[in-house]
């Protein structure tokens, strides 16, 4: 390897905390998670013991992102914690600091709690406004709950409110969807990611599908609820940077994830959590127990570490550069020269220098561009 | 000779035949139980897989019979389908009995009868076996009346067993030695030995199995190929036990092998007579034909750059396949490949697989054609298989395309069926016989260009697999065929052309679209597919953009997962082809090889 490649990019990294409980589980959702909630010492210790790992060899973050899971469950008490026992990674002054919250147990305790303690971001798991299609998957709280969320994190002082919406739900008409997204925005929220319900292998929701008692919405329904929502929030004036992701500003986007669509590195804590050093990809043990005793015996806890060569990376800029505004470098792009100018002239990509940019037709296929390309 | 038998089993396809060809060769103390690899002959996987004999085996069998004496028993294995009728009749010559194999609990069944005939033209003894006695379902009574009254054989004389348990199995080697009779032949004449299959070995060059009629053959001896007419030095001679053993001399009645250092296959035909350099035979054993590839299709690497390995896999496979026949060919859709001909879409099919899992290639294959005479108004003559080269219609005084005489014996249920069956396929002169009562033999002559088009599957389904089918060639008749040419975004695909009669052509080119509609994954633009004869399109469909394609989530830092899915569907990408901006997968090809004509 030249010695070029062996410097680490200078973008500073980030830090993602895996926080694996959850009351109950949801019937989509294929996270990696747990209801024993008696376990979230063990956690707690664990964590301690690999912030003191990866400190050895990591430092200067500037967006800590707390995810799940079901980060909101802790408590404050934990969440203190957690929140002084990262000191050792270096944490830039000014990060950007996110937490996962759930509507059914944000109390302003929590989120008074995690205001002081530096976070100035919340990403609510609101996922509809609709109790009937909040029951359909499986949440534990109404619309209501979603509303009172969002509320008391803005009374509790925070600025930048992101809210998840699922959409594509069985029968769910655009009209539906569209009324959804006006509901959103009169909450106020500066941030919107609008996620696909996707069937992940093993839910619930998986084998009700191949049972047949929930049929989904086609192809083509799920483009048309997808450029009904998009062209709906650009309308509005929202940023639409990345296939899933709107922000009321472009200086509202989600910092912390656009590191992993950008090839920035980032570190991984907790079970199951992924991490990129800027060429090697690892991610740790999966179960509570084992990843907790591996660091009691000073050991890294990773399941599965993969060393990236060019190629690995230039796929990777693909299937990362299609879905989002940073796009792809020209020089990545494989195949005959038909593919780009087709692909130009459909409307999927814009070119701009060396470099070709998704339009919203674009986000669409995505996946179909990176392979179009690899 | 008064010890030998030479004998096939002739069967319906699912009778059995294989699982007895076992059971004698264990019957025979000749293979290790512990080694014995189910059906024995059957040693090509496709074999195996299909469940049918591609190529024919050959065994000998030491069998001591109940009179005390040791015999030697030949087990000519046959070839089970239609496109290999020649090699089955070359097998049945060099035998004197043969086992026709029923199946208890199916009974007599329309190629039972066809085999039946071919072993009688052969003035083969028939010795009638009920297989599958074990089977709940059995009615062996009703077989042997079925014998009786259907195949005009005595049923009492038929032999029940289990081919699967090993019960009967003794009677039935008792059975060949009794009622099948010895060889004749003298031994004393100048050598006359049929050739009735080969095979390539990498160390020996061509194997050569034969069935001596007259004289004798040892190492060193100079023998003639009487139609190739080429002489070779014999290096050895030998038996199947089943694995070769080389013995001293081959002679009158026996059947074995010949190693002459031969390098190729296809310089050894099926069918030729052996004879002595120096002492010829008079005349060779009556029969030959020279098997002539009918069915020609163009077979391309998937991905460019594997071409020099399909040159290589065709130069080996080649050595084992006498009946290939292929010469260079090009594309602008599918870029360098090879013209085949084949003996029948069988063989076709078979080639396809072999060279797929035996040499490891991934290929794509055109649409099946037969060879046509173009007489040009300029009063030249060409010989044309491949659309490609099908000249400008205002430039053609008429086409002739091959015609054959079909046998095809059914029972009289499916009168109605056959009958139109035949008459889609445009065939002529139908003519029908009783052979027994309740089965019906059509002659019918049929356009071989509509025969080669799943007429073997079309037949299988009308009858419910109760019809059987034969052919031979006739001539070539005049025809009015038109070029077809398939175009996806206005862009020709020159490997999906076609020639077809001018009636059939709307609908050959509707189908071609329509699958090519359900093959072609949707693309992120809209494709239209279209059928044309020249520049008039009479076949047009349109695929829809796709509606969205990316779902898989990448939050919480798991690129690793998506990257992966793409490397792997990158690699599935290699078997697609490019035309214009379309990706059209290998299998939309094969598909469409396939395309039925409902």
């Amino acid at each position: 390897m030249l010695t070029q490649d062996l410097e680490r990019p200078k973008t500073p990294p980030g830090l993602y905390i895996h926080v694996p409980f959850c009351v109950s589980r949801c019937s989509y959702c294929a996270f990696s998670s747990s209801t024993r909630l008696d376990l979230r010492d063990l956690w707690l210790e664990g964590m301690a013991r690999e912030v003191e790992l990866r400190a050895r060899t990591w430092d200067g973050f500037d967006t800590v992102y707390l995810g799940g899971g079901t980060p909101s469950i802790l408590g404050v008490e934990r969440l203190v914690r957690l929140v002084r026992g990262l000191e050792p990674l270096g944490i830039v002054p000014g990060a950007s600091w996110t937490l996962e919250v759930n509507p059914d147990d944000c109390s302003r305790e929590l989120l008074w709690g995690a205001r002081v303690l530096g976070f100035d971001r919340v990403s609510i798991g609101g996922q509809s406004l609709d109790d009937r299609a909040l029951r359909f998957m499986g949440r534990r709280h109404d619309a209501s709950a979603v509303e009172q969320a969002l509320h008391r994190a803005r009374e509790a002082g925070f600025e930048d409110i992101s809210l998840d919406l699922i959409y594509a739900l069985p029968g769910q008409s655009p009209g539906h969807w569209r009324r959804q997204i006006e509901a959103a925005l009169r909450l106020g929220p500066t941030h919107l990611s609008c996620y696909e319900l996707t069937v992940e292998p093993g839910t619930p929701l998986a084998t009700a599908v191949d049972q047949g008692r929930v049929v989904l919405p086609d192809d083509d329904q799920r483009r048309d609820l997808f450029l009904v929502g998009a062209e709906q929030l650009e309308a509005a004036g929202w940023d639409h940077y990345e296939v899933s992701s709107f922000a009321r500003t472009a200086a509202l986007r989600a910092r912390h994830n656009m590191k992993y669509w950008a090839h920035v590195p980032y570190l991984g804590l907790g079970p199951a959590a992924h991490s990129f050093d800027g060429f090697f990809r690892w991610w740790n043990d999966g179960s509570i127990r084992q990843w907790a005793d591996r660091l009691a015996r000073d050991e890294a806890p990773i399941e599965v570490e993969e060393t990236l060569d060019a190629e690995a990376l230039r796929l990777e800029r693909l299937t990362l550069g299609f879905r989002q505004v940073g796009g792809v470098p020209v020089a990545d792009l494989r195949g005959p020269p038909v593919h780009l100018r087709a692909a130009l002239d459909d409307g999927l990509l814009v070119r701009r220098g060396e470099r070709v940019f998704p339009t919203r037709l674009g986000f669409l296929v995505a996946d179909g561009l990176a392979l179009r390309f690899a | 000779m008064k010890h030998k038998r030479n004998f096939s089993i002739i069967a319906h396809i699912d009778h059995g035949k294989s699982t007895l060809a076992d059971r004698l060769i264990q019957g025979g103390g000749l293979v290790d139980e512990r080694k014995f690899q189910n059906q024995m002959l059957d040693t090509m996987d496709i074999e195996r897989e299909r469940g049918i004999t591609i190529k024919s085996n050959t065994v000998t069998l030491p069998y001591t019979a109940a009179d005390g004496v040791t015999y030697e028993l030949n087990l000519i294995d046959t070839p089970g389908h239609v496109d290999f009728s020649y090699e089955v009749s070359r097998a049945l010559a060099s035998c004197e009995g043969v086992l026709l194999l029923v199946d208890a609990a199916q009974g007599v069944e329309a190629q039972t009868l066809a085999n039946l005939y071919l072993a009688m033209e052969h003035e083969l003894e028939i010795v009638p076996v009920v297989n599958k006695i074990d089977l709940m379902a059995a009615d062996v009574d009703g077989c042997k009346l079925q014998i009786d009254t259907e195949l005009g054989l005595d049923g009492d004389e038929a032999v029940c067993c289990s081919a699967k348990t090993g019960q009967g199995v003794p009677e039935i080697l008792e059975a060949i030695v009794t009622r099948i009779p010895p060889p004749s032949g003298d031994v004393s004449e100048r050598l006359k030995a049929l050739i009735f299959d080969a095979h390539y070995d990498a160390y020996r060059g061509v194997i050569i199995a034969v069935r001596v009629f007259d004289g004798g053959l040892q190492k060193g001896d100079e023998i003639r190929f009487m139609q190739g007419g080429f002489v070779h030095k014999v290096e050895e001679v030998g038996r199947f036990l089943p694995l070769r053993t080389a013995c001293e001399r081959l002679e009158a009645g026996d059947v074995g092998y010949v190693i002459s250092g031969i390098k190729t296959v296809s310089e050894v035909r099926v069918g030729d007579t052996i004879t002595h350099e120096n002492w010829q035979a008079a005349e060779a054993v009556p029969g030959f034909v020279d098997a002539l590839p009918v069915v020609f299709s163009s077979v391309y690497p998937v991905s460019n750059d594997e071409f020099e390995d399909l040159v290589y896999a065709l130069e080996k496979y080649k050595l084992n396949d006498a009946a290939l026949v292929y010469e260079k060919d090009s594309s602008v859709a599918l870029g360098l490949g090879f013209r085949c001909g084949f003996l029948g879409l069988l063989h076709l099919e078979i080639f396809q697989e072999r060279l797929e899992r035996e040499f490891d290639q991934s290929l794509v294959m055109t649409a099946p054609s037969v060879r046509y005479i173009i007489a040009m108004s300029n009063g030249k003559e060409l010989h044309l298989d491949n659309p490609h080269y099908f000249p400008d219609p205002s430039t053609i005084d008429h086409v002739l395309e091959p015609f054959i005489k079909a046998s095809i014996m059914f029972p009289e249920r499916y009168m109605g069926s056959v009958t139109k069956l035949c008459m889609d396929r445009r065939g002529e002169n139908t003519r029908y016989t009783y052979p027994v009562p309740g089965r019906i033999e059509f002659k019918v002559e049929l356009p071989l260009a509509e025969v080669i088009y799943d007429f073997y599957d079309r037949l299988k389904t009308v009858t419910q697999g109760y019809g059987s089918f034969d052919y031979e060639f006739m001539e070539h008749r005049k025809a009015d065929v038109v070029k077809v040419d398939i175009l996806v975004n206005a862009e020709k695909v020159d490997a999906l052309s076609l020639i077809v009669h001018r009636d059939r052509a709307r609908q050959r080119a509707v189908n071609i679209c329509e699958r090519l509609k359900e093959e072609l994954p949707r693309q992120q633009f809209k494709v239209a597919i279209q059928g044309a004869i020249g520049g008039k399109i009479i076949a047009r469909t349109t695929i829809g953009a796709l509606g969205k394609d990316v779902t898989a989530k990448c939050y919480g830092g798991d690129i690793s997962r998506k990257r992966k899915l793409l490397e792997k569907q990158a690699k599935g990408k290699k078997r697609m082809k490019m035309v214009g901006n379309v990706e059209i997968p290998q299998r939309a090809f094969v598909a469409v090889l396939k395309t039925s004509d409902d």
